[in-house]
């Protein structure tokens, strides 16, 4: 018996009224919002992608043969694959007006005292030496095309733990990635994952022996620089059997009304009985493109968690998947968008249940405001022989006032009898009520709102470390600013 | 010196409906008040329209506190006056841990915003130790498990929970005047009686209250300076406790008749 359910909803299309264009890039994110000269750049490619431009890349990193060959399939690959329609407008990237590589120098550091000034003063102003001082196992800072800066604690590093920039990865580990790059997700997956896997730069590559716990987070800081940049990281991170890893990405870039271009592609591999978290807080500046291909697959009583906010970017695309292959392995996705003006959060998940007694679950929340869209897109998959397997899914979309929009696309495909789906989707609307009642307490109406909004994204919140949960926070509520009265 | 609530000849109208049809009291600190009255004669409006609520438009009257015009004032900026306002339902709010929600309220009306109510300064962090400790008391005052701090404000609360947390708001945040819509309704006796203690304890010359009810039994245990009763919009006869006594005696239909008369005439 197959069983295939498409329940699509749509919700808060009401046309605003003449608003002005240029508010789209209004956000005032004088924290993110800086940026620095290229002039100095190592480094900077022209506009545009061909295979010398690709050849180029290859060469600058001095890579083996085989990953060049791997970037040329990958450029045919995407040559030929056509622009998705099916989800956000992807119109008004040009692929010509895009710099593919560019870097202010080749050179990694391990202190932050030999990064480049210009580099350790965007990171400095964006808290990243403190943070790793305070918490973190290990860091990585990708700026532009390259990890300019990471290091890993020595106690890790003793044990085995793995934590590298992708570049290095393969310079250090080749037969490793080899044997893993491009099997979760291979070029053919789609024309971003092609594109990714033709001009590839930075990422990370984490490997955890067996039975290694690594109970503090390992971060990656991806900021964009440089204007209409393409940055193309390639992150692969391997759980071996029993190991325990969480690993967390934040992203921010200024704004320079232009479109620039993220593609990145995350490959997972957790092997039997290892538990993976990855948290990405996603705050791309909004004229960001933000394509991104997130898979994991999951063995023999393993557990994948994807946590994935999504706050910048004018278009995301991303649907972190799990593909469970081994018994009782599980899967968590909790996926929360906010969409502002002029923003599109196309988001959601995938649970592909391969394998008897799996579990997987899925929670989106979403909040739209100013016009702004949050759509859900979710595939649950039950494959024949699965039996046992159980899901649930729950939506929940707020939409903050009538011009805002919020749509459901929760494809759900059942081959198996034995299981048990649970499938929930609400949408609501904060009340006059809720926001009197805050504010008779003494609470401004944009702090009432702020609050609720909070309130709705705390399943999410709670997954964070501190110091990340009060980042989110405020995050939010510089969105929420001024967006009452 | 006394903190005054003057309300003169207030009208309000909701959706263009007039509910409230000229209404003058005046509420001082170290008074209780009580307002008494039949279902839809316009307590709760009162009430609402007191503090704010967008819905409740005054067409006519104003609304002095400590001799300021507050009526084109929003909640939050009333509340900063020193107004107070226990709802009858109060509101379910996901995801916010009631201790959360009253340190940033806290916080709000001692001219700090930050709604999120997380602590990131060291300064706050004395301050916060002190209000969870005050949190703690107010909550054994009322009778509330400490683990209600961590629980979403309201969510799951039992009618009565809801009630006697709207009181242990007020004691952290410490009105001048308060305003009890109808606090007492849906709780069993030995809770009315928790409430009203709390209360007490709070009376003084700091502090006044607007009680509005259907019922004595809470008012037995108040002992209110005033008591007032609403009949149709309109505040159709003021006294002192006796007035209660009086009322559960005859009920309220003399006085519905008398006001009834008096329009006739």
């Amino acid at each position: 018996m197959a069983k295939r359910i498409e329940e699509v909803r749509h919700l808060g299309e009401k046309k605003r009224p003449v608003e002005k264009e240029q508010a789209v890039y209004d956000r005032d994110y004088s924290r993110y919002a800086f940026s620095y000269p290229t002039d100095k750049y190592k480094y900077v490619l022209k506009p545009g992608l061909s295979r010398e431009v690709i050849e180029e890349i290859s060469a600058i990193k001095g890579e083996p043969t085989w990953m060049r060959a791997f970037r040329l399939q990958a450029y045919e690959i995407f040559l030929k694959k056509p622009m998705p329609t099916w989800g956000g407008d992807l119109s008004a990237i040009n692929f010509d007006t895009i710099t593919y590589y560019a870097t202010p120098t080749d050179k990694s550091a391990r202190s932050w005292d030999d990064v480049p000034e210009e580099v350790k003063k965007t990171f400095d102003r964006l808290g990243i030496p403190e943070a790793e001082r305070k918490f973190l196992a290990g860091v990585g800072a990708q700026y532009d095309s390259e990890v300019l800066y990471h290091s890993i604690r020595e106690d890790l590093k003793k044990k085995g733990v793995i934590f590298l920039s992708m570049d290095e990865g393969l310079k250090e580990y080749p037969e490793l990635v080899k044997e893993y790059l491009g099997t979760v997700i291979p070029p053919t997956d789609n024309k971003f994952a092609a594109l990714n896997s033709a001009v590839w730069s930075g990422g990370s590559f984490i490997y955890v022996p067996p039975g290694v716990q690594v109970e503090i987070p390992l971060q990656a800081y991806f900021r964009i620089n440089a204007p209409q940049m393409g940055q193309f990281e390639r992150t692969l991170i391997i759980a071996d059997e029993g190991s325990r890893v969480h690993y967390i990405e934040g992203c921010t870039a200024p704004i320079y009304s232009k479109e620039s271009l993220h593609a990145a592609v995350v490959e997972l591999i957790a092997k039997r009985g290892a538990h993976l978290r990855y948290t990405t807080l996603q705050n791309w500046s909004n004229d960001v493109y933000n394509l991104v291909t997130k898979r994991a697959v999951a063995y023999e009583d393993a557990t994948v968690e994807w946590v994935d906010a999504n706050i910048g970017s004018r278009l995301t695309m991303k649907y972190p998947s799990v593909y469970m292959l081994g018994k009782g392995a599980r899967a968590d996705i909790l996926s929360v968008a906010f969409a502002g003006r002029g923003q599109h959060q196309d988001t959601g998940g995938k649970a592909i249940h391969a394998a008897p007694y799996t579990t997987s679950t899925i929670v989106s929340k979403s909040v739209s405001k100013d016009g702004g869209r949050a759509t859900y897109r979710g595939h649950l998959v039950v494959a024949k022989g699965a039996h046992h397997a159980k899901s649930n899914v729950r939506c929940d979309a707020l939409l903050l006032d009538e011009y805002s929009r919020s749509d459901t696309y929760p494809y759900i495909e059942i081959d198996e009898d034995q299981v048990t789906i649970g499938h929930e989707a609400t949408v609501g609307k904060v009340g006059d009520d809720q926001i009197f009642y805050l504010m008779s307490r003494g609470l401004s109406e944009s702090e009432a709102l702020s609050m609720i909004v909070l309130g709705f994204m705390e399943p999410f919140t709670k997954t964070l470390p501190m110091e990340y949960a009060i980042e989110f926070n405020r995050l939010i509520q510089l969105e929420m600013e001024g967006s009452v009265g | 010196m006394a903190s005054v609530l003057e309300i003169k000849d207030l009208h309000v109208s909701v959706e263009g409906k007039e509910i409230l049809k000229g209404v003058t009291l005046n509420v001082k600190t170290g008074e209780i008040h009580s307002i008494m009255g039949p279902n839809g004669s316009g307590k709760s409006t009162l009430a609402l329209a007191l503090m704010g609520h967008p819905k409740y438009e005054v067409t006519q009257g104003e609304i002095l506190f400590k001799g300021q015009n507050i009526v084109e004032l929003e909640p939050n900026e009333r509340a900063r006056l020193g107004l107070f306002l226990a709802f009858q339902y109060p509101l379910e709010i996901q995801g916010v841990p009631l201790g959360r929600f009253l340190w940033a309220a806290k916080k709000a009306l001692m001219g700090q915003s930050q709604a999120d109510g997380q602590p990131d300064k060291k300064a706050d962090a004395k301050a916060l130790s002190e209000f969870r400790k005050q949190l703690q008391e107010k909550m054994k005052l009322l009778k509330m498990d400490e683990s209600f701090a961590q629980r979403y404000l309201n969510v799951g609360f039992s009618g009565g929970e809801k009630k006697r947390a709207e009181i242990v708001q007020m004691h952290i945040l410490k009105p001048e005047i308060a305003i009890l819509d109808e606090t007492d309704s849906g709780l069993d006796i030995d809770s009315v009686k928790i409430v009203a203690e709390a209360v007490n304890q709070l009376r003084g010359p700091d502090f006044g209250a607007l009680v509005i009810t259907h019922y004595q039994r809470i008012l037995n245990f108040l002992k209110p300076d005033y008591v007032h009763v609403m009949i149709d919009g309109r505040i159709v006869r003021s006294g002192d406790e006796s007035l209660v006594h009086e009322l559960e005696a005859k009920g309220y239909d003399w006085l519905i008749h008398e006001t009834k008369a008096k329009a006739v005439r």
